[in-house]
């Protein structure tokens, strides 16, 4: 995770002390990332000496040392936040695996494997979804971070539906089973290539 | 900690509606279609249920026949624990003005008709006093926060102050169960999720609710899914323990 960026990001409201960024870093991500202090003096360490930031140069360690940022760490930062993540390559999904594979070992009921997957996340999209009703509703920060989450377990209940329509079309049109394994080998293959 | 309370789906005995072994068949063999097949649910008041599944899997039978606006082929239909076969045609209708809202997905409000007109209709259709049919219908108005529109037409209205008056009128009148099929429509994510918060509080407030919908957001606000699929229900989500599970630390990525 981005957290060097995020600081830095807090650090251009004005200087702030160790503890107090991690109390803001964790309020304004929805609190759903926890970040210990150490890791915080950490970053900010590192942002001192790659002259991202400054500190007061009291010349004391710790609690009472306070950061801002430096223009190089603020143009950091700018450039960062327009950088798009890297999305290229599609990530080796535990879930998408587990679903090939269930297509392929015998005597397993794909369409049920599927099933239990999609009940688990609906499930959780339920809990995600109290907590929009609940404390996200004064919290946007959380609403955000809520949404979000809400959106990727959507994408994978949607692509279990597709699975579900495609893996039903091929068993009713195709010869049984079996033929339809060696076709997927090969396609597993040219994904491992280009990773 | 604190005691187990009893809840008021173990107050109530008896389900606002409870479908048994329902079976609905189009058509004559050898073309005969199942839409559903033995289907058993029961929705407690104060409960919302989602449908989910996918095109053509029943859905919509599911809330025809649940809003006695088809009977099923086989099976029994209760609601509020009358079993709808064999009621006259009139007791039937009654019911249906009484006992039972619905929300649709283009809300279907009468445009010649203010806000406070649409909400009012269906009771003054059933004989209610205008009076009292207005009141009750500014009380709806009041309750999903759109009573300082009473006065406006729906073409005057952004779509989800139309669909927050349509589901005012569905519930207008103490109804007991709110039958929606795909009841944000078209809005944008943000106000159909604020759709889905209405129902639920609507169903907090008392109201047995099932809602038909393909989008996982959207029944993830109920407090049951249950999953169709071929006519046959595949599949229900258990009681999923609160959101605090969520934000114990480690317990995401």
């Amino acid at each position: 995770m981005s957290v060097p960026h995020v600081l830095l990001a807090l650090l251009s409201e004005g200087p702030k002390y160790g503890l107090q960024l991690r109390e803001e870093f964790e309020a304004g991500t929805g609190e759903v990332w926890p970040l210990n202090v150490g890791q915080v003096y950490k970053t900010l360490g590192r942002l001192e000496r790659d002259g991202l930031a400054e500190s007061d140069g009291t010349g004391r360690e710790g609690p009472q040392k306070r950061f801002r940022v430096t223009p190089r760490g603020a143009q950091t930062l700018a450039g960062w936040l327009r950088t798009p993540p890297d999305l290229t390559s599609p990530p080796r999904d535990e879930l998408v695996m587990k679903v090939l594979v269930a297509a392929r070992v015998p005597g397993t009921d794909v369409h049920e494997v599927i099933e239990s997957h999609r009940l688990y996340l609906l499930e959780l999209m339920q809990q995600w979804t109290r907590l929009q009703d609940g404390e996200a509703r004064d919290d946007l920060s959380l609403a955000l971070v809520v949404d979000a989450e809400l959106f990727r377990l959507d994408a994978v209940v949607r692509w279990l539906d597709a699975a579900d329509v495609r893996l039903a079309q091929a068993a009713a049109a195709g010869p049984p089973r079996p033929a339809a394994a060696p076709v997927q080998v090969p396609q597993l293959r040219r994904l491992r290539a280009r990773r | 900690m604190r005691r187990r309370e009893q809840g008021p789906e173990e107050g109530s005995a008896v389900s606002v509606l409870e479908l048994r072994g329902v079976s609905k068949t189009y058509g004559r063999e050898p073309a005969q279609v199942h839409a559903l097949a033995e289907v058993d649910l029961s929705v407690r008041a104060g409960e919302m249920v989602a449908v989910m599944g996918p095109s053509g899997s029943g859905k919509s039978t599911l809330l025809t026949i649940a809003g006695s606006l088809e009977d099923p082929t086989s099976g029994e239909v209760l609601v509020c624990g009358v079993a709808l076969a064999g009621m006259p045609p009139a007791v039937r209708a009654r019911l249906r003005r009484r006992v039972i809202g619905y929300v649709f997905q283009d809300f279907n409000l009468l445009p010649g008709l203010t806000a406070a007109e649409n909400v009012a209709l269906p009771l003054e259709l059933d004989g209610v006093p205008v009076p009292r049919a207005r009141a009750a219908g500014l009380a709806a108005l009041e309750a999903l926060g759109v009573v300082g529109r009473a006065g406006q037409f729906p073409d005057q209205l952004s779509g989800g102050e139309q669909q927050r008056v349509a589901i005012a009128r569905a519930v207008v009148g103490g109804r007991r169960l709110l039958l929606a099929d795909e009841p944000s429509g078209a809005l944008d994510t943000v106000n159909a999720g604020e759709v889905m918060r209405l129902l639920h509080e609507a169903c907090q407030r008392g109201v047995a609710a099932v809602v038909v919908t393909h989008d996982a957001r959207l029944a993830a606000w109920a407090d049951r899914i249950v999953l169709l699929r071929d006519g046959r229900l595949t599949g229900q989500t258990t009681r999923p323990p609160g959101p605090e599970s969520l934000l114990l630390p480690g317990d995401i990525r």
